[in-house]
């Protein structure tokens, strides 16, 4: 008898247990992260983690998405795109709504079908241009592909330099070949001769001959297309040659984390950035504080990224009013969020239908050790 | 004209740096019969015992490198030798070379998990400048590097060719049990040989991260190119190991410039293949009987 009664003192207490753990699942909502946080990309995918994470705790601390509070699990890719596309399949597994990440294009490429596949919207900070030129249409950018960024140098090159020859470095990855071919074909319709094209393959750490050959191509000028680690080691390279030509990158180029290992090597360096934290807009200002503070670090751009694609996610998903991920998708297609109505953007930005981002943008250049912003390129 | 001097000092300088770690495998080769696969991550470590030097202990740079040698030279020699070497060898070669490769993982994943995964500023050591030799434009800096690395190694061959402990080193590493017979203290001097090996890899650190950038992956790809230079020149030659370090720097940096980027990683693979087709005992290594 008293076994029984034990028993079913148990079963009782078990199904309250299970009632108690399906009610604390329906009050949270799963945004995992599946980035970089080694490897190759561990710069770019912990700060698109670390921004992430913070506009986590800033919807949590003010109730969450409509009452839900949001929980983020890190998934590392190790940069390694089979491995990121194990990790979105367990992420979905693990019921998530939407998925942040991942950081480098290769990557996307490769996981940004099992997420379309689930119907889970991604949100990427991957740039490669052909990532929102296959029509999935659960894939949204947190910053805006090369095919926009690069030619907006155009201008810079042709009508400020003067130049007539250029030379390109690029990494031979998914970012980098859409970046050069973007480049190659906006030289090209301007009429400025590439005279020096030359491929670097991703983690590379001697460039002597890289700088050698452009050296002796007699470029006017640089574009510098690579990843941030490989970025220092280029610019450390082509000041130890004493390559003069004008070093001009887009992106990556001019982050903080290029300056701090390039050291006096980044000084003068010029870059287009989607995003750029040493920009002179209060909101940007106002997150940069907030980052440090958190973390006791400076962020790049990626920490932006991450922070205003989860604070996309709110405000789509409060306007439909449920936890839909189709209807989600949906409503990001052709959305605008105007930072004045909705802060955590940071800036106003909007998204077309292929999921491909615009916003305005930033012309940077390296002095005394710093990012510093020297003009302003309106949304495209 | 001008651009091959410069590839050819890049290819040099670089090539100098593997020698050192090159030679280290040649060295813990004689001492202990046996390959150490964790030489890549003893190169890529002292970069990380200067840092924090630099940044946790505020040492100026002088001192931090002075730091780093000796911590480097007591964790990586001394300590590698009494709890990894000498507990490992009695069971014989290969459980030595597998605990090496265990170390190299530990090492590594030791230091991403301490410092991080990113990758870490580290000083020149050198001025970023340039000089004009002849028309051509050649950087102080892997100047500097191949002379400091090739100081290194005459100084070395003279130590072991011109001092009473360097010779008793080679004796040693000939014929462990006649030197034991004529006095020499043999168990010192393979200690020695490990503190040599310790503070080579130091050394090549120190001149190699300013370029690499310091990071724990870079053991990867310096141990892979030391441990093929060392084959390449003779694994029992330490004046093999210098010259396979400056073949493969120097081949390297003229096949990226001249021939080919994408397939620059492959030729060091390839050189090893031919190598060991035509000359198995390296460019300028001595063939070894063994008894079966």
């Amino acid at each position: 008898m008293q076994r029984r009664t034990l028993l079913t003192a148990a079963t009782f207490a078990a199904a309250l247990a299970g009632t108690g753990l399906a009610a604390h699942a329906a009050d949270v909502v799963k945004i995992p992260c599946v980035c970089e946080m080694s490897g190759a990309g561990a710069v770019s995918g912990t700060n698109y983690h670390d921004g992430a994470m913070l506009a986590v705790k800033e919807i949590n601390a003010a109730g969450g998405i409509l009452g839900r509070q949001i929980v983020m699990d890190t998934y590392d890719t190790q940069t390694d795109p089979q491995v990121s596309r194990a990790l979105v399949q367990k992420a979905i597994d693990s019921g998530a709504y939407a998925i942040m990440g991942t950081v480098y294009s290769g990557s996307t490429i490769v996981n940004m079908m099992v997420a379309q596949r689930a119907g889970v919207p991604q949100f990427t900070g991957s740039e490669a241009p052909n990532i929102t030129e296959r029509n999935n249409p659960y894939i949204f950018r947190t910053s805006s592909g090369a095919q926009k960024g690069v030619p907006a140098l155009t201008a810079y090159f042709k009508d400020q330099l003067h130049v007539t020859k250029i030379a390109v470095e690029w990494v031979n990855n998914d970012f980098g070949k859409g970046g050069h071919d973007v480049f190659r074909k906006e030289m090209k319709r301007v009429g400025i001769d590439v005279v020096a094209d030359v491929p670097s393959e991703q983690g590379q750490v001697d460039f002597s001959s890289d700088v050698s050959k452009i050296k002796q191509s007699g470029a006017q000028a640089v574009f510098v297309y690579l990843n941030e680690e490989e970025d220092a080691r280029f610019l450390k390279e082509a000041k130890k040659q004493g390559l003069k030509a004008p070093l001009v990158g887009e992106v990556t180029l001019t982050g903080q984390k290029v300056i701090d290992l390039a050291g006096g090597a980044a000084e003068g360096a010029f870059a287009h950035v989607g995003l750029a934290t040493s920009a002179p807009v209060p909101s940007i200002e106002a997150f940069v504080a907030k980052f440090r503070k958190a973390y006791g670090r400076d962020t790049d751009h990626n920490g932006i990224k991450g922070y205003i694609g989860v604070y996309a996610i709110k405000y789509a998903t409060e306007m439909i009013g449920k936890f839909d991920r189709k209807a989600l998708a949906s409503k990001m297609h052709g959305l605008t969020l105007d930072v004045k109505k909705y802060p955590g953007m940071l800036l106003t930005t909007s998204w077309d239908k292929t999921g491909e981002l615009s916003r305005e943008s930033f012309m940077t250049e390296v002095k005394n050790g710093k990012q510093v912003v020297i003009g302003t390129v309106p949304a495209n | 004209m001008s651009q091959f001097l410069q590839v050819l000092l890049s290819g040099l300088s670089t090539g100098s740096i593997y020698a050192l770690a090159a030679i280290g495998f040649t060295l813990v080769w004689q001492a202990a019969q046996t390959v150490n696969f964790a030489q890549g991550e003893f190169v890529m470590l002292p970069a990380f015992f200067v840092l924090i030097g630099i940044h946790w202990l505020h040492m100026p740079l002088w001192l931090a490198l002075i730091f780093g040698l000796i911590v480097a030279v007591i964790v990586l020699g001394l300590l590698f030798k009494k709890l990894i070497v000498e507990p490992m060898l009695p069971n014989g070669g290969l459980p030595l070379i597998i605990a090496t490769m265990a170390l190299s993982i530990l090492l590594k994943e030791g230091t991403k998990q301490f410092y991080g995964a990113e990758a870490q500023p580290y000083p020149s050591l050198f001025p970023q400048t340039t000089l004009h030799m002849d028309g051509a434009v050649v950087s102080v800096q892997d100047l500097l590097n191949l002379v400091v690395s090739l100081t290194i190694v005459v100084a070395l061959t003279l130590f072991l060719n011109r001092t009473r402990t360097g010779r008793c080193m080679q004796a040693t590493a000939q014929n462990p049990a006649v030197a034991e017979i004529l006095g020499v203290n043999t168990k010192r001097m393979v200690l020695y040989t490990f503190l040599i090996n310790a503070a080579l890899a130091a050394l090549a650190s120190f001149l190699i991260s300013p370029v690499y950038l310091a990071k724990f992956s870079n053991g990867e790809t310096l141990g892979l190119v030391a441990f093929i230079a060392a084959i390449v020149g003779g694994f029992n030659q330490i004046r093999g190991a210098l010259a396979g370090g400056l073949l493969i720097g120097v081949l390297d940096n003229l096949t990226a410039t001249y021939v080919t980027t994408e397939y620059r990683a492959a030729l060091p693979l390839v050189l090893l293949i031919v190598i060991i087709l035509w000359r198995p005992q390296g460019l300028l290594g001595t063939s070894e009987g063994r008894k079966v």
